[in-house]
């Protein structure tokens, strides 16, 4: 009970943070709801027993991309984004196509799952566990990521340098 | 100090005790933190040779009192044109997570009161070093929208070098904590300090930083001076340098928040390295019973005032360094020294198995 | 006990307000937000899926997944800020030449 109440809680937190994304004009308002859709999902994850995936979520989502995002919101400071004719078409033909789509989800999810539940905790994803399926069975993958955030990194730093690097020759006289 | 063979709590006592010592806790940390501002007049003020405050109470103990008087009475101003939500929310989101991370710090081992059995902690998490570590990375956001909602340049330039200073130092911080996490074997900081009881020769604590894990104290020690925003690394919020930088705009109950957030992060790094580095509350248990109880809270108190001493001490010797030297020293040769301490830490711990 | 049905009809959600976002935002930065928001609701259906079948490598693939979505954030974002100094402008309908 105690369960279905918590659960209940976040994911209304969940869902109302996202809607707020959408319906905010201001990025540093959308950015800020996306930051309590992950608090919310991060104690969903608790309450399916998987508290390393929760916490990692907690610090790498909630608390580094994100200051990235807000970071890069506040530096570019470009203000609240305007209503174009493009922009309506979008609102007038997206939000009913989509709300459509994930109610003939909902339906079909709902009815034809049966009638399998899941308890508090169900899967505990202790770091250890983890651990031993990250470096033994999905080694691989590990390495092939580690390499991925490099080029990432490498990119980045190129992509958002300033173009003028060779500093201008003094002039004489 | 065991989970298992005693008897567990039932739901209505654990609720009971665990708001009992979340009242307990809360109440002597905001306290802790008052004192600790006296504390740095006090001792920055002597090492400056000067008094300190000595004149609101014998050696001036009750000043806190007084500054949360003032505090109080002083006159809340909000600029126009801030961004209002933000404005009033950044100073609650940074002492809200300030502190939040007291709740997975054990001050002690598992103690019984009469029937009750329980750990001198609010919450014994699997992983609560990273859920400290979460909650550190966190309590950028609270200097970052103040730093933007003030609407002001010297706000915003001070809030964007202040969160991209403790971004940047959250990442070496975390490197110097997995060589102590490697030779513990796990994320509870409980049985992290209970890999570290017990002695070499007899006299020699086996502390991790006797363990080895020297160099990785001193990569703490300076991240976590960086992350706190504290003399070496205070450049954003220097009165010389931005005004005041991100809380340059707040006034009274506000700046005091920012404030307390501030000396309670100092002491949730001072906790983390007592637990992680010097043992946590091992040390002489003499006496009665009753004395062996309270005896490792005392020694956990003890190291705990120790390194806020040392951070103190710091503070009123040391100058501060420039942004781009900060940034650089952050990057360039801590974070190069965490993954080298690393390495080698592991290294060591998988020959010796 | 709650259903595992309530957990995917949350994470399709969040899905679909990730792809109503992509569709009708005309911010840059929004629309990215939008997409991470759709990689959140994928994650959440990986965990409730490595609850139900008792696997742990159904939370492996979501740690895999985080670290893809911060490498991509971080180059995207790194894009925008190089759109932005060229084009002077986040808005997505007028950033429309193929040579900036």
């Amino acid at each position: 009970m105690l369960h279905l109440i918590v659960f209940l809680v976040f994911g209304a937190i969940c869902v109302a943070g996202a809607v707020n994304l959408l319906v905010q004009s201001h990025p540093i308002n959308s950015a800020l709801s996306l930051i309590a859709v992950m608090g919310s999902l991060a104690v969903e994850y608790l309450l399916l027993g998987a508290e390393f995936v929760a916490v990692v979520q907690v610090i790498i989502y909630a608390g580094a991309i994100m200051v990235l995002f807000v970071f890069v919101i506040m530096l570019l400071n470009a203000g609240a984004e305007e209503r174009t004719k493009g922009s309506q078409v979008a609102l007038i033909l997206g939000v009913p196509g989509t709300m459509l789509g994930s109610l003939l989800s909902a339906w079909v999810l709902l009815r034809h799952s049966g009638t399998r539940s899941v308890h508090v905790g169900a899967m505990p994803g202790p770091p250890k566990e983890i651990a031993q399926l990250l470096f033994h069975d999905f080694l691989l993958p590990f390495e092939v990521t580690s390499i991925l955030v490099l080029i990432a990194i490498m990119g980045a730093v190129v992509l958002a340098a300033h173009s003028d690097s060779a500093p201008q020759p003094r002039k004489e006289g | 100090m065991s989970k298992t063979g005693v008897r567990k709590l039932n739901l209505e006592t654990f609720i009971i005790v665990s708001v009992i010592k979340i009242v307990i806790a809360v109440v002597v940390l905001l306290t802790a933190v008052a004192y600790t501002v006296w504390l740095e007049r006090k001792v920055v003020g002597r090492i400056q040779n000067r008094w300190g405050p000595t004149r609101v109470g014998p050696f001036g103990l009750l000043q806190p009192l007084a500054d949360g008087v003032k505090f109080l009475f002083k006159e809340d101003l909000t600029p126009p044109h801030v961004n209002r939500l933000l404005y009033v929310a950044a100073p609650m989101i940074a002492v809200i997570f300030a502190l939040t991370s007291i709740s997975v710090i054990p001050i002690g081992d598992w103690i019984t009161i009469g029937s009750i059995h329980t750990p001198l902690q609010i919450t014994d998490v699997n992983v609560g070093l990273l859920i400290v570590l979460g909650i550190t990375s966190l309590g950028v956001y609270g200097v970052a929208l103040a730093g933007w909602s003030s609407n002001s340049k010297y706000s915003l330039l001070g809030g964007l070098r202040a969160s991209a200073q403790m971004v940047s130092y959250e990442v070496s911080l975390g490197l110097s904590l997995i060589g102590v996490l490697i030779m513990a074997g796990s994320f509870d900081l409980r049985e992290i300090v209970n890999a570290q009881s017990g002695t070499f020769w007899g006299f020699i604590p086996r502390w991790n930083i006797f363990q080895g894990q020297f160099v990785a104290f001193f990569i703490y020690l300076m991240a976590a001076y960086a992350e706190t925003n504290r003399i070496p690394f205070d450049l954003p919020e220097a009165e010389t340098e931005l005004v005041a930088g991100y809380h340059t705009e707040y006034s009274a109950m506000k700046f005091a928040m920012f404030f307390m957030a501030e000396y309670a992060n100092m002491i949730t790094v001072a906790c983390l390295a007592s637990l992680l580095f010097l043992g946590g509350w091992h040390g002489w248990l003499v006496g009665p019973v009753w004395l062996r109880e309270i005896l490792p809270v005392f020694w956990f108190l003890l190291r705990v005032f120790a390194f806020l001493f040392l951070y103190i001490w710091v503070r009123g010797t040391l100058p501060r360094f420039r942004y781009d030297q900060l940034m650089a020293f952050g990057w360039k040769f801590l974070l190069p020294l965490a993954i080298a301490n690393l390495v080698i830490t592991a290294l060591i711990v998988a020959l010796k198995a | 006990m709650v259903p595992l049905s309530y957990y995917l009809v949350l994470s399709g959600i969040l899905f679909t307000c990730g792809v109503t976002g992509f569709l009708i935002k005309r911010n840059i930065i929004t629309i990215f937000m939008s997409i991470e928001l759709m990689l959140n609701g994928v994650n959440l259906s990986f965990v409730a899926f490595a609850a139900q079948w008792h696997t742990l490598s159904g939370q492996v693939f979501v740690f895999f997944v985080m670290v893809v979505a911060a490498a991509e954030a971080a180059v995207g974002l790194a894009i925008i800020i190089a759109v932005y100094r060229t084009c002077d402008t986040l808005n997505v309908d007028q950033i429309n030449l193929l040579k900036l």
